[in-house]
């Protein structure tokens, strides 16, 4: 309590003295003036304050949220010889949010012993999912191509591809990435159709994923559904959560440092935490010297 | 015929899905498992199609020198080179020490994740330059905006670790997020997908033909 009095002093006293010093024409005018600071200073800032934390981390606490502990629980309940689907919707662009905890739920999903197909609903996802597939299950984990894991690729088809799954897996999914006949891979006669697996681990980065998941196929084939997904879509899932339509969510790097410490893994995710609160503090800065800057300028009269 | 044949078709097989959602019966669920299929392959077709309108509208610019024509040649450069690469190294393209995996790290990663890194550069300009505190709400806007951005990160755990519990500061940024952020969320989904219903309804029943209508009139 004494803590969170002298967090809020310290916020009173700063507000109070600013409401001074703006009142001083040549503070006034020197705030005034930030408005025509170079974008460039900034940019430099964010550059500096990405690098800094990534060549010297801080190693700042990183807490489990509900969210995270609710996915990892989920997966916690598997066992060993269960069957999970692995939808991989994303590219590139989302790599370094998600990457980190599709690895992250790869390594948890082997360690329980649990067999994995994946698949991908996003065109330029595919080399990222067999990526992480071959670091984390085949090589760690000596994962059998086939036997314990199968990577299905990309299908176009969006909501289709989903609904056809409900139908049946082998049938939308004749062969694997590589051309393979799905009947020749021991696994997929295991598989018929979404029933059949325990549970759909969803890495999303927006359209088609989660939110279609959920849609299409969560009530109609009784689907138990965890979500790991961009920041930047995490909010739009929250009502998802609430009605116990997603049992799990991980939202952005974030989410995945979370999940990195409750799986006990230092992955990119918690190495990026440091990075990403100096630039959160940046951007906090950012929002009161504008308007600092905004106010003297209209104090001053100018426009 | 060129507007009604579309329409009934689109009334028809959108009245079969609606009913292959809730009668489970094979009379109904053998023709919705059909459509399922026939969308993916009409979607597979499109693919092939917009290759094609990339070729043919790039390749235009490109023959009369028009505007940024060089970058038009790099993109369809890359697009054959790999398609090419792909083709070549056959089933086993997706693998680690292939050059398709090499290109596709090299460049395309490379290269979509700086597009994507280059947005907080923006943001925290744009926070500097645009994010302006006017009024009530702005003030509300920027307050909230602080909370669930100091809550997110591990700096927030350190600032308010020995606050009272309930009101540290990853407790607020939930309480925002799951409440006030997520109301209004709901009601987007919710208006939203009143919009989708009484669009789609209004499709089947051939009231909004706008899409049928510029096959021109029978």
């Amino acid at each position: 309590m004494t803590s969170l009095l002298v967090f809020l002093a310290i916020l009173a006293a700063v507000a109070l003295v600013v409401a001074f010093l703006i009142r001083i024409p040549s503070v006034a005018t020197t705030l005034a003036r930030m408005r025509r600071l170079d974008r460039r200073w900034i940019f430099l800032a964010v550059w500096v304050l990405v690098m800094v934390p990534l060549l010297f981390p801080l190693k700042l606490p990183v807490a489990p949220t509900a969210r995270a502990m609710q996915y990892y629980e989920q997966i916690d309940r598997l066992k060993a010889g269960d069957i999970v689907l692995l939808s991989a919707d994303f590219d590139p662009a989302a790599g370094p949010e998600l990457v980190p905890m599709l690895k992250t739920s790869i390594m948890q999903l082997c360690r329980k012993k649990v067999r994995i197909v994946g698949d991908c609903l996003w065109p330029g996802g595919p080399p990222l999912l067999e990526q992480a597939f071959s670091e984390v299950a085949r090589d760690t984990f000596h994962y059998r191509y086939g036997e314990d894991y199968v990577n299905l690729g990309f299908k176009e088809g969006r909501e289709a591809v989903m609904l056809a799954m409900g139908n049946s897996i082998p049938g939308t999914f004749p062969s694997d990435f590589r051309g393979t006949p799905v009947s020749k891979l021991p696994l997929m006669g295991k598989v018929t159709n979404l029933r059949s697996v325990k549970l759909l681990v969803n890495v999303s980065a927006g359209y088609p994923g989660t939110k279609e998941w959920v849609q299409q196929t969560q009530s109609r084939f009784n689907l138990k559904i965890i979500s790991g997904c961009t920041a930047v879509s995490a909010p739009e899932y929250y009502a998802y959560l609430q009605s116990g339509q997603l049992l799990g969510l991980l939202g952005g790097m974030a989410g995945a440092a979370e999940y990195e410490k409750m799986a006990g893994v230092t992955g990119a995710a918690t190495k990026g935490m440091d990075a990403q609160s100096s630039v959160h503090l940046l951007v906090m800065l950012c929002i009161l010297l504008g308007n600092l800057a905004h106010w003297a300028a209209r104090r001053l009269g100018e426009r | 015929m060129q507007r009604q044949i579309p329409l009934i078709l689109t009334g028809v097989i959108g009245f079969v899905m609606l009913l292959y959602f809730f009668v489970p019966h094979p009379f109904i669920s053998g023709p919705g498992h059909f459509f399922e299929d026939a969308v993916i392959i009409v979607v597979a077709f499109a693919i092939v199609l917009g290759a094609a309108n990339l070729l043919t509208f790039n390749g235009e610019i490109i023959a009369r020198r028009g505007k940024d024509w060089p970058y038009k040649v790099v993109l369809l450069v890359s697009m054959f080179a790999m398609i090419a690469i792909g083709l070549v190294e056959g089933e086993r393209y997706l693998e680690p020490e292939t050059v398709f995996s090499w290109m596709y790290n090299t460049f395309y990663a490379s290269m979509q994740a700086t597009m994507f890194a280059l947005l907080a550069f923006f943001i925290a300009s744009a926070a500097f330059r645009a994010f302006r505190i006017r009024n009530l709400e702005a003030g509300l806007l920027a307050v909230a905006a602080l909370f669930v951005m100091l809550g997110r990160v591990p700096i927030g755990n350190v600032i308010s670790a020995h606050w009272p519990n309930g009101i540290q500061l990853p407790q607020i940024s939930d309480w925002i997020m799951e409440n006030p952020q997520n109301s209004a969320k709901r009601a987007i989904l919710m208006g939203a997908a009143l919009g989708v219903m009484s669009t789609g309804l209004r499709i089947i029943m051939g009231i909004e033909g706008s899409f049928a209508r510029s096959g021109g009139n029978s």
